[in-house]
């Protein structure tokens, strides 16, 4: 197969073939990964069976403690989540050509991530099915109506509606690929394609509606998410009983150490998509770099949110705040949370990213990633736990929290879910998008100036 | 009705053949380019759509508005929980849910809006070729039977590699 064109572009059949060789043909690997997370999974869901059998006497928690390791991990997904758009609809809206091979897992994750975080407050429940009385505005026997004041509530449909948008904006953007797939397939899966590619053919009127809408789509996503971290950031922020909570700068904090996860997830998932799909000349070490220099920006931004929390607790000079920060910072065993926490969050990532070496270094990258997560998962814990396990005046138990097993169990259960479900979206829908990767050749080429060649991106007026 | 498909490796022979068609008298409605990825718009000559997209995020965004108003509203009148004294509609808690249904209608409009512009779905797309998606360019027009040889020949002359009929 001729790998590039007579302009030494990657002609659009090579392009079909090897960003197709997850879905059309089954990597060595797949089966046997597939495997071994649909083990952890299945586990899992029994896990969670005894949980509704047995209650949450499974768990930690325990007074004054009723906000432990599900609600931190329900957090933790909301935070990754925010990769999708951040990449997507940012990136689309400025028009940065480094997006193109990024953005379709960037969505997939947001999507998988936002249905797993989802689950955890339906774990955390305890008695799942009670949420119905809590969310569905249905005129039960009783007459309660869902109370529409509580974060509790803004919560779900916040995240139902980033959800529903989020899957949407995956589907406008799949059709083209879609296409692909059914001019590829034979049998029940080309019956499958065809029925979602809908008929597409690739006329103008067809393109110029994916051109518009993505940034239309964009447009609208945007607000959405920063609203869904600002309202998850509502659900201690508005709580006046927690000290550690109950902070006005909670929301941009919280959208911004969401996007600094959510980036640093989307390049352990690049790297990962690099090995194993081979994907080499599509993801690219230039790729990394983009992302890191991003992250650098956005990483900083958010030290600053977490410096200017402390800070805060200072000038107000308010007792019970000052001794839960002494408690975060000085006390065993929340000062080594608070030190790995950033270590791993900042100090250790962020000063690596300022060369380029490494900033073009797949592996470096993928294990600086995963530091911020672990970093991330840990700034979380540390808000929600010490502001509940603190001394108060009139409790008679206080730092009381060890998390089970049950509960470590399921924080580890949902990274294989997550990880399972792409694994499964990846041998159904490709994982980069095609038409963008080809777009971008059509869009390039090289230029001489003076005695240099250089690349350069084509871009059409607006009007 | 015959429809024909011819297929260019070249753009600028798809472009041809495009100007050519025109040339020949065939009305613009009647013929199209298709491709595997978006080209910059005006690249074949082809007509440019337009399109009324905008008008369905707007569409939705009042439904959106109007759904959550009636329901924010009638939900907290329905259990009229007096807290503090203060009156039962507590406005900034309703802006929240009026503004992410609002959000939320205005995309799944622009999502109908989307498909419903493109002109899908399409349940008898017509005469079509797999290539196009690998990189094949290819230029369908529907024409009467009188007028099938002649589109045939310009598509030809054009330097199409191969012309479908069906």
């Amino acid at each position: 197969m001729q790998q590039r064109d007579n302009e030494n572009r990657l002609s659009q059949e090579y392009t079909n073939s090897v960003l197709l060789n997850g879905t059309l043909q089954t990597p060595k690997w797949w089966p046997y990964l597939v495997s071994i997370l649909g083990f952890f999974v299945v586990i899992g869901f029994v896990l969670f069976g005894i949980q509704i059998k047995y209650g949450l006497g499974v768990t930690g928690l325990n007074r004054p403690i009723y906000w432990g390791l599900y609600i931190t991990t329900f957090v933790f997904w909301v935070g990754i989540s925010h990769a999708g758009i951040m990449i997507s609809a940012i990136l689309r809206l400025t028009q940065a050509e480094w997006r193109r091979p990024v953005t379709r897992a960037a969505e997939i994750l947001t999507i998988f991530s936002l249905a797993t975080a989802l689950v955890f407050p339906l774990i955390h429940a305890g008695r799942t099915w009670r949420i119905v009385y809590w969310l569905i505005p249905y005129d039960a026997s009783r007459g309660i109506w869902p109370n529409i004041r509580s974060p509790l509530f803004m919560d779900p449909i916040a995240i139902s509606t980033y959800l529903t948008g989020s899957t949407l904006f995956l589907f406008v953007a799949l059709l083209p690929d879609l296409a692909v797939l059914r001019d590829r397939t034979t049998g029940f899966r080309k019956g499958f394609y065809t029925i979602l590619a809908l008929g597409w053919r690739g006329n103008p009127r067809q393109w110029k509606m994916q051109v518009v809408g993505g940034i239309l789509l964009s447009a609208l996503m945007l607000p959405i998410f920063v609203s869904v971290h600002s309202i998850v950031s509502w659900d201690f922020a508005v709580t006046t009983a927690v000290e550690g909570w109950h902070s006005t700068i909670f929301a941009p904090y919280f959208v911004i150490g969401a996007v600094h996860s959510g980036v640093s997830a989307v390049v352990t998932m690049m790297a990962l998509m690099r090995w194993g799909w081979g994907w080499n000349e599509f993801i690219r070490p230039e790729h990394f770099d983009a992302l890191a220099r991003l992250l650098t920006v956005v990483a900083t931004a958010w030290l600053g949110f977490t410096f200017l929390e402390l800070l805060f607790a200072l000038y107000g000079l308010d007792a019970p705040e000052i001794a839960l920060r002494e408690m975060q910072i000085f006390q065993y065993p929340w000062n080594m949370l608070f030190l790995t926490f950033l270590l791993t969050g900042y100090i250790l990532p962020v000063p690596m990213w300022i060369f380029k070496r490494i900033r073009t270094n797949i592996a470096l990258m993928f294990w600086s990633s995963i530091l911020v997560n672990i970093g991330m998962w840990l700034e979380r814990f540390l808000i929600i736990v010490p502001g509940l396990a603190r001394r108060t005046p009139f409790v008679f138990t206080w730092e009381a929290y060890s998390p089970s097993w049950f509960e470590w169990y399921i924080l580890f259960w949902s990274f294989c879910w997550v990880t399972l479900l792409m694994l499964i979206f990846s041998r159904v829908f490709p994982l980069v998008p095609l038409f963008e990767q080809k777009e971008s050749e059509v869009f390039s080429d090289d230029i001489k100036i003076g005695r240099a060649t250089v690349p350069t991106i084509f871009r059409e007026e607006e009007e | 009705m015959k429809s024909l498909l011819g297929l260019y490796l070249d753009p600028n022979d798809a472009a041809n053949a495009m100007d050519g068609l025109k040339e020949g008298g065939f009305e613009v409605g009647t013929f199209d380019v298709l491709t595997g990825t978006p080209y910059p718009e005006g690249a074949f000559g082809e007509h440019v759509p337009q399109h009324r997209l905008f008008r369905f995020p707007a569409f939705g965004a009042i439904i959106g508005f109007s759904l959550s108003l009636f329901l924010t509203t009638a939900t907290q009148l329905a259990y009229p929980l007096i807290t503090g004294g203060k009156p039962i509609l507590s406005i900034f808690a309703m802006l929240i849910i009026m503004y992410e249904m609002t959000m939320l209608s205005a995309v799944i409009f622009s999502v109908i809006g989307i498909i419903f512009e493109s002109r899908l779905p399409n349940i008898a797309p017509g005469v079509y070729d797999p290539r196009i998606t690998e990189g094949y360019i290819g230029v369908v027009i529907s024409v009467e039977d009188s007028d099938l040889n002649k589109a045939k020949k310009i598509l030809e002359k054009s330097g199409s590699e191969e012309i479908k009929e069906a």
